[in-house]
């Protein structure tokens, strides 16, 4: 385990909302449990990685974890204070520790700002009393921080490619020294040459600046590439907890194994010869989650006793958690396919 | 280059180039760059002049009568620049005259609507939920009334006003302003960079002042420009109902209506008004397309 205490410890977090179906005169909701029961810690100049497919919650627990969106139980112990239930007001100022970069790079940003006034705007609004001269020192400062030149500050966005608006973007969310770094796909809308940019911009950026990064993405040779820890999350909930390479070698939960197997080997001689179990089917709809595991009607090891109870998310004595109730035996049945197919440890790997 | 002369060029260039501009002193720049603008703003600025100073000038009233010419056309001898109407009043101070009130129906109503119309609209479609819908349907309450229902009621209420006319322009036309406004903000609320100012610690009012109104602006100049020429219309319309302003109180609209009576024994009392109505319109039509593009950053040449 990690030994530094954690910054930031989320407890049981259920995030759901309320979606009307009555007509006109008949009041009726349904709700949809976009995060449920969600735990994890961060540590101090960590990164946790998220992982999911769209529509899994990542998202909304970013969102949760600033206070966009209100969460209905659970606690976000942010630094010992829990930051459910916080007054809207109180919440604003906690907003200085904890900053978020968003997945559309360009949209982000206000068209109608130069980019010098949108890296300013946290300053203007937490440090009031800071001088012009101040905060056109400190935006010029963050700019060639990020690999901007402090002449750009009088564009406009659509003058910017979106990598350069992703580096804005990251000066935005830096320029009041924040402590926790939230990244909602950062790179997900980049082009593939430009994303190993940001990336590394923001792995060098966490390293000088001592920043706990939360990295939300879908592409998991991305998150393998700047994460510390890995979060697995399927339908609201969480599948897996692991260690970087004890997720990528030895992954536990039978939705990690299929991501992983999902991802494409950039060798063709291999990606032929390599068996491919890719999930079938769709995500349920969150608004009719299945019983029990929700992950069950798309696994393919799933048996009855998994629509019974929703399974818990155990500790392992590795420090790993996993939330399958058929995760011993899996494991062992894993390591037997491995001993007899030297192919498929490959794969995974 | 010697060494001095390069470190003030750097300096110089350093200046320049980090001190930030805001949307404003950009906008106002790339309007001045805008020729057609620049025009329009010449001749707004022109007229506002000559109707403030104009009456003061000449020699003549609008409501006293030359009891020597009739019907005159224009000519310097006679001292009625733009000839006299069949009363005998001279045309030129009642030009005038007529462009005071027009303009102030004008800016005034189209003011109001744009006061109300804008704060509304951008509440209404910001808070959304409940509160938009009561909002909204109260607009949609007011709307069903029919106009001159609503002037005809102010008018026998308050009695004959030319600041009524003010109020039953500046009522009616806020509901439309504050229909788009808030179909605008609506949009905008969704968009990432507000979500972005509210997660950089924004508060509401902050994020309405500096996100939401300044993206709302294109659309609300264009429609102001539009406006104002239909208050002034409207307020002509009125005039020839006798619903607006009353002799020898004139307006543009209604020296237009007697001179459209006048067409073929004196031309000129439809000419002079008609331009001045024409041009005015003209330069707030140029001119609200030169704001909208000059506050667009995107539209930069």
């Amino acid at each position: 385990m990690n030994p530094r205490a954690p910054v930031l410890q989320v407890r049981d977090l259920a995030v759901h909302f309320r979606v009307d179906t009555g007509s006109l005169f008949r009041h009726d909701y349904r709700v949809v449990r976009a995060v449920d029961n969600v735990s994890f810690d961060v540590h101090s100049a960590e990164t946790l990685g998220v992982v999911g497919e769209s529509g899994c919650g990542k998202s909304t627990l970013a969102r949760a974890i600033l206070g966009l969106v209100s969460a209905q139980g659970g606690s976000i112990l942010w630094q010992g204070e829990d930051l459910v239930g916080l007054s809207e007001e109180a919440l604003r100022l906690k907003r200085r520790e904890i900053q978020l970069i968003f997945q559309d790079p360009s949209g982000s940003l206000d068209p109608r700002m130069t980019v010098g006034e949108i890296v300013a705007e946290p300053l203007k609004v937490f440090y009031p009393s800071m001088s012009r001269l101040q905060i056109r020192e400190r935006v010029a400062g963050m700019m060639k921080m990020v690999g901007l030149s402090a002449e750009q500050i009088n564009r406009y966005p659509h003058e910017f490619s979106g990598g350069q608006c992703q580096r804005i973007g990251i000066a935005r969310a830096l320029v009041v020294n924040p402590r926790l770094v939230v990244c909602d796909e950062p790179v997900s809308a980049l082009d593939v040459s430009i994303q190993a940019q940001i990336v590394n911009l923001l792995k060098d950026l966490q390293k000088k600046l001592r920043l706990s990064l939360i990295f939300i993405a879908h592409d998991l040779s991305v998150v393998r590439h700047v994460s510390d820890r890995v979060l697995v999350m399927y339908l609201g909930r969480i599948m897996e907890v692991a260690d970087r390479d004890s997720v990528y070698y030895h992954a536990r939960h039978p939705y990690t194994r299929a991501l992983i197997e999902s991802v494409p080997i950039p060798d063709p001689v291999k990606e032929r010869q390599r068996a491919r179990r890719s999930l079938e089917g769709d995500i349920p709809s969150p608004l009719n989650p299945p019983s029990g595991c929700v992950f069950r009607t798309r696994c393919p090891y799933a048996i009855d006793a998994c629509a019974d109870r929703v399974p818990a998310l155990e500790t392992l004595e590795d420090g790993s958690q996993v939330a399958c109730i058929r995760h011993e035996e899996l494991a062992e049945q894993w390591k037997r396919e491995a001993d007899t197919d030297p192919t498929a440890t490959e794969t995974s790997s | 280059m010697t060494e001095a002369t390069r470190d003030a060029f750097s300096q110089a260039l350093d200046r320049r180039t980090i001190r930030g501009r805001s949307l404003y002193v950009d906008a106002w720049h790339r309007l001045l760059k805008n020729k057609a603008a620049v025009a329009a703003l010449i001749v707004l600025a022109t007229m506002i002049v000559l109707v403030g100073v104009g009456p003061m000038l000449s020699d003549w009233d609008h409501e006293i009568p030359d009891w020597d010419h009739y019907s005159t056309p224009p000519s310097l001898e006679t001292g009625h620049l733009f000839g006299t109407d069949a009363l005998g009043r001279d045309l030129f101070v009642r030009t005038m005259i007529g462009g005071r009130i027009s303009l102030l129906v004008g800016l005034v109503a189209t003011l109001v609507s744009l006061v109300i119309g804008v704060s509304y609209g951008a509440v209404a479609g910001f808070f959304g939920g409940r509160v938009d819908n009561i909002m909204m349907r109260f607009v949609d309450g007011i709307y069903a009334m029919p106009f001159m229902f609503f002037v005809i009621v102010l008018m026998v209420v308050f009695g004959r006003n030319i600041f009524l006319i003010f109020v039953a322009i500046g009522a009616v036309n806020w509901l439309d302003m504050a229909r788009i406004v808030r179909g605008q903000t609506l949009s905008l609320k969704n968009k990432d960079f507000v979500e972005a100012a509210r997660a950089c610690g924004g508060t509401e009012m902050q994020i309405i002042r500096r996100h939401i109104i300044p993206n709302l602006l294109g659309v609300v100049i264009v429609y102001v420009t539009l406006t104002i020429p239909q208050v002034i219309l409207v307020e002509s319309f009125l005039s020839f109902l006798g619903l607006g302003v009353q002799e020898p109180l004139t307006s543009w609209g209604a020296l237009v209506n007697e001179g459209a009576q006048e067409l073929e024994t004196a031309p000129w009392s439809l000419l002079f008004p008609a331009s001045f109505l024409a041009a005015t319109l003209f330069a707030f039509n140029f001119l609200g397309d030169g704001l909208r593009d000059a506050l667009d950053p995107k539209d930069r040449p």
